[in-house]
Formats: C-alpha cells, sequence, structure tokens
C-alpha cells in the first residue's frame, strides 16, 4: 500500500488536520451545494467565496484567525446580498454582481498592504488558492463546529428550502416565511463557503460547492440521495486531492503540487464520469 | 379576508397598481363545490386576483370571504430535468414541506401520498423525476400537491397553458371529477375558455378588470359581454358552438376582430 499511501501520511500532523478540516468543508459544501443548485443560487455561492477573501486577506494583514476572517466577509456579504431584499432573479444577480466586484476590490486593497506593509508575499496565494498543509491545527474545533452549525440548519430547513425551491408562493401559502428561509440559507452558504475557501482557497472553494452537487444531481432522482452521493464525492476528491498532493512530494522531490490542484481535477473528473453514468433524458416537460 | 362556509363571495374588491386600475369592484359568489372559469384575455386581472384571494396581493376595497383552506396551482413551473425530485416526493412536499425537520419515514405519510397520486392517475409514473415527465403529466403531479391538504378552495392559474389537446381534456375532466367528489369549490383561470365550457358550473369574465359572473349561457351572451366591453360584441352560434367576436369582425377577419382566445368561446 506504500505505492498509495506514502510513508508518514497518516502520522504526519499536517495531514491530520487537513483532513478533518478538508473533510468537514467538503461534507458541509456538499450539502448545501445540492440546495444551492436547486435554489439556482450558484452564482450566490461562488460571489460569496470570493467576497470572502477579502476576509481571510485581512486575516493576514491583522494577524488574526483566518478562519474568522473569512467567516466575518461572507456573513457580512450574505447579509448585504438579502438586505436589499431583491425578488426577481435578474435583480439578485445584478445585486450579487455588484456585491462581487465590491469585496474583490477589497480583497485588492487589503492584499497591496499585505505584501507592501507585511511583506506576505504568500498571502493572495493562500487565500486565494488556499494552503491546506499549513491550517493551524488550533482551527479544527472551530472549523468542525461551524460545519456542524451549517448542518443542523440545513436538516432543520430541510422541507421549507425545498418547498421554497419548488414555488415561493406555496411555500408562503402553507406559512413558510420565504424570506427568512432564504436569509438563513444564505448564512449557511456563507458557512459553507468559509470552510471551503479555508481549505482549498476563495476562488477555488464554488468547485467543492457546485462539483460534487452537480455530479449528484445528474445521478439522483432524490433529494437524500442527490445528498448521500454528493457528499461521497466531495469527500473523495477532498481526501484523495490531500493524498495525491502529499504523494507528489516523491514525484518532485522537495516540492509537492497543490492540494487544491488534486481537489478539482477529481471533483471535474467525478462531473464528467457521471455525466457518462447518468441516463439520457428527454427534455422537462416534453 | 373572512372564512365562510363553504362558499366564495368576493364582494366589491378593487386593486389598483397606480396608475393602473387592475381589478374595479369585481363581485361573484362561487357556492361550495361549484367549478368556476375565471376567463380573461392576458392583462385582464386573472392573476391579480387569484393572488387578491392568495393573500399576496392587498385590496384597495371590497371584501373577501373564503370558504377555508386554500389549494394552489401556480402558473407552469419550469421543472429541471436534473431535479433530484420524484413525481411522489413533490406531492409529498404538499402534505408536510413547511414542516422543519427531516421526513421521517412513515407509512402514514407514504399511504396519504399513494392516494392521492391515485386520485389524479399519477401513480405509474409517481417514482419518475419531476422533470422528465410531460407537461400533463406535471399538471396532474401539482394539482395532487394542491390537493393532499385537502383544501375547501382549489384555485388553478392557466393550468392548461402549453398543453396538447389531449393533456387539457384530461386534466379538466380530473379536477372536474375530484372536485364533485370531494365538494371542493374551483376556481380556473384560462385565457381560453373552450375546453371548461363542458366543465363549468359558473363563469367568471374578465375584461380589463371588470367582471360578469353567473352561470355560462347567461354571461356569454351579446348584451352581457357588450356592456362589460364597451363595445358591441358578437355571440355567434356556429354547428353547435357559439363564438365571441367583435361586431362586423366577420368581414374583416382578423382586422377588427378581438382574436385573442378569450373572445372566441363555444358553448356545446
Amino acid at each position: 500500500m506504500s505505492w498509495i499511501f506514502a510513508e508518514g501520511f497518516f502520522t504526519s500532523a499536517p495531514v491530520q488536520t487537513a483532513l478533518l478540516v478538508g473533510g468537514g468543508a467538503a461534507v458541509v459544501s456538499a450539502v448545501a451545494g445540492v440546495f444551492t443548485i436547486i435554489r439556482g443560487q450558484s452564482f450566490a455561492g461562488h460571489a460569496l467565496a470570493d467576497v470572502s477573501s477579502a476576509g481571510g486577506s485581512a486575516a493576514f494583514l491583522f494577524g488574526i484567525n483566518p478562519l474568522l476572517g473569512f467567516l466575518s466577509m461572507a456573513v457580512l456579504s450574505a447579509l448585504v446580498m438579502e438586505g436589499f431584499g431583491a425578488k426577481r432573479a435578474a435583480e439578485r444577480d445584478l445585486l450579487t454582481g455588484i456585491v462581487l466586484g465590491a469585496g474583490l476590490g477589497l480583497t485588492a486593497l487589503l492584499l497591496y498592504f499585505d505584501v507592501s506593509a507585511r511583506g506576505t508575499a504568500g498571502a493572495a496565494i493562500a487565500v486565494m488558492f488556499g494552503s491546506m498543509f499549513a491550517i493551524a491545527p488550533g482551527i479544527v474545533p472551530l472549523a468542525l463546529g461551524i460545519g456542524l452549525g451549517a448542518l443542523v440548519v440545513i436538516g432543520l430547513l430541510y422541507r421549507p428550502l425545498l418547498l421554497c425551491a419548488l414555488n415561493p408562493d406555496i411555500a408562503a401559502i402553507r406559512g413558510v416565511k420565504v424570506r427568512l428561509v432564504g436569509l438563513a440559507y444564505l448564512l449557511v452558504l456563507s458557512l459553507a463557503v468559509t470552510l471551503s475557501a479555508m481549505t482549498i482557497g476563495a476562488i477555488l472553494s464554488t468547485a467543492l460547492l457546485i462539483g460534487p452537487a452537480a455530479a449528484a444531481l445528474r445521478l439522483a432522482r432524490r433529494p437524500g440521495v442527490a445528498i448521500a452521493l454528493a457528499v461521497l464525492i466531495g469527500l473523495g476528491a477532498c481526501w484523495g486531492g490531500i493524498l495525491l498532493a502529499y504523494d507528489s512530494y516523491d514525484w518532485t522531490p522537495g516540492h509537492g503540487w497543490p492540494v487544491s490542484f488534486f481537489i478539482v481535477s477529481l471533483i471535474f473528473l467525478a462531473y464528467l464520469a457521471t455525466g457518462l453514468a447518468a441516463p439520457r433524458r428527454a427534455p422537462a416537460g416534453g | 379576508m373572512l372564512e365562510g362556509g363553504g362558499a366564495l363571495r368576493v364582494e366589491d374588491l378593487s386593486v389598483s397598481f397606480p396608475p393602473r386600475k387592475v381589478l374595479d369592484r369585481v363581485s361573484f359568489t362561487l357556492a361550495a363545490g361549484a367549478f368556476c372559469g375565471l376567463i380573461g384575455s392576458n392583462g385582464s386581472g386573472k392573476t391579480t386576483l387569484l393572488r387578491s384571494l392568495l393573500g399576496f396581493v392587498k385590496p384597495e376595497s371590497g371584501r373577501l370571504i373564503l370558504p377555508g383552506a386554500i389549494g394552489y396551482v401556480p402558473q407552469k413551473i419550469q421543472f429541471d430535468a436534473d431535479l433530484p425530485m420524484r413525481a411522489r416526493d413533490l406531492v409529498a412536499l404538499g402534505l408536510d414541506g413547511n414542516r422543519l425537520g427531516l421526513p421521517l419515514p412513515s407509512r402514514r405519510r407514504r399511504a396519504a401520498v399513494d392516494e392521492m397520486l391515485e386520485a389524479v392517475n399519477a401513480t405509474d409514473f409517481a417514482d419518475q423525476r419531476i422533470g422528465n415527465l410531460s407537461g400533463g403529466q406535471q399538471q396532474r403531479v401539482m394539482i395532487a400537491h394542491a390537493l393532499i391538504r385537502k383544501p375547501k378552495l382549489l384555485l388553478l392559474d392557466e393550468p392548461l397553458a402549453n398543453l396538447d389537446i389531449r393533456a387539457v381534456a384530461e386534466i379538466v375532466f380530473l379536477v372536474r371529477q375530484i372536485c364533485s367528489t370531494h365538494g371542493i369549490t374551483v376556481l380556473v383561470s384560462a385565457h381560453d375558455m373552450n375546453p371548461l365550457m363542458g366543465a363549468m358550473d359558473q363563469i367568471v369574465y374578465l375584461v380589463h378588470g371588470r367582471a360578469a359572473s353567473g352561470r355560462t349561457a347567461d354571461v356569454v351572451q351579446t348584451e352581457v359581454l357588450s356592456a362589460l366591453y364597451g363595445y358591441h360584441i358578437d355571440v355567434i352560434r356556429v354547428h353547435g358552438r357559439v363564438l365571441v367576436i367583435a361586431a362586423g369582425a366577420a368581414d374583416e377577419w382578423p382586422a377588427k376582430l378581438d382574436a385573442h382566445p378569450a373572445h372566441v368561446a363555444a358553448i356545446p
């Protein structure tokens, strides 16, 4: 088995931390990803992840916990996006785009200060593309707590989320507070992208959010099955990516390949594979 | 908004989206268990009337007396082919989709869903993805979703739009049958009244926010519709059917004809 698991894989502290935090991020992102796609909020998920990079950059600049940095900016962005109360899809996308632009602008400024004032030249790479093996072990309890909190909220809102996705009017007639559910979900989404931004970086976190869910939706006929498949794919890609990145130290001695690259590549392959496995379908409503 | 004993009463309902008056003192009463067509062209106020009944639109004036719980089938939903939801999952959401927490397996829940799927003849495709069903099949599932809580009033917003002739006939027959059996009051909006003619107990005919209502044969008449449109309307019987056209239009078809399907009707 040594040709699969390079020596020291299971005993390495950075690997253990990466497996824990990455695994948690993969599970939460996969679950949230299914609802994100069903609700047509992929762009919002991508925007929240990107905007959270401003928080990550600020954390580098001020020397605070990066998880809190990513989290505070993602939550703030979610509140702003929902606070404007956009109702139409086009209006919502427009608002998301504006928040995304403003957030990335702030990221550019903070990264500039990171480099010029603090001399942390690697901040941009770490924030945008992640540095899984550099995650501080002290972050693990908070990260897993955030993940667990997100899963509990999704579990509670499982049926109202599906009903709102089906038709908000029907949900409202049934007494569901559609706006409140939307806000709660956006906050959960911000928790999910915070975790994935911490692991594979703000820019690539969309892959962990959307990829496994999109692959699962090609195969599953039921929401519960879609979630289970997405979790398996996400977890497989994340842990597989960590393993390959660790092994890659032996491919190019002294230099390991980025974990993020392997994770998004495995997700991409899973998406292609499920496309081949999925039954051909007639157009909807035809 | 009040709850009445089985009947639906709309009294002098006016709704404005300034500067436009969308509904202008609309009044009608539907007896418990009545099947009523809400007929009008696009922009006549049909959807606004339905949304007023659902409580989404605040009336400027007037009173609504509802028979109790409302079931609602919205205008056609575009289901994505990848939506991981079977027909039975969608019907089950009608039962308890508002509740918090994960749905736990329950015999009673499954039996209720199976019963409703059978009532709308959807058992054969109950386990297929909703996005892979035909328009008529999806509409049947949506009706089951709306009926599973056994409402007193069923509102259907353009349920026949974009369906083929056979599916239209099936949906009308199905709704008529279910509602007769269970005594549910039904209000179906449509821009084309033809498919509903054989099923309707009553009609509410909307023109620019003003309504005429009553028995179909009483409303679809030259005098009534001319008064509603504000100009002369001819109601013509052809081969046992009735066409509603603007006066003199027959000579200059289609230039003068108010040619929207809402204005071309047939009474068997």
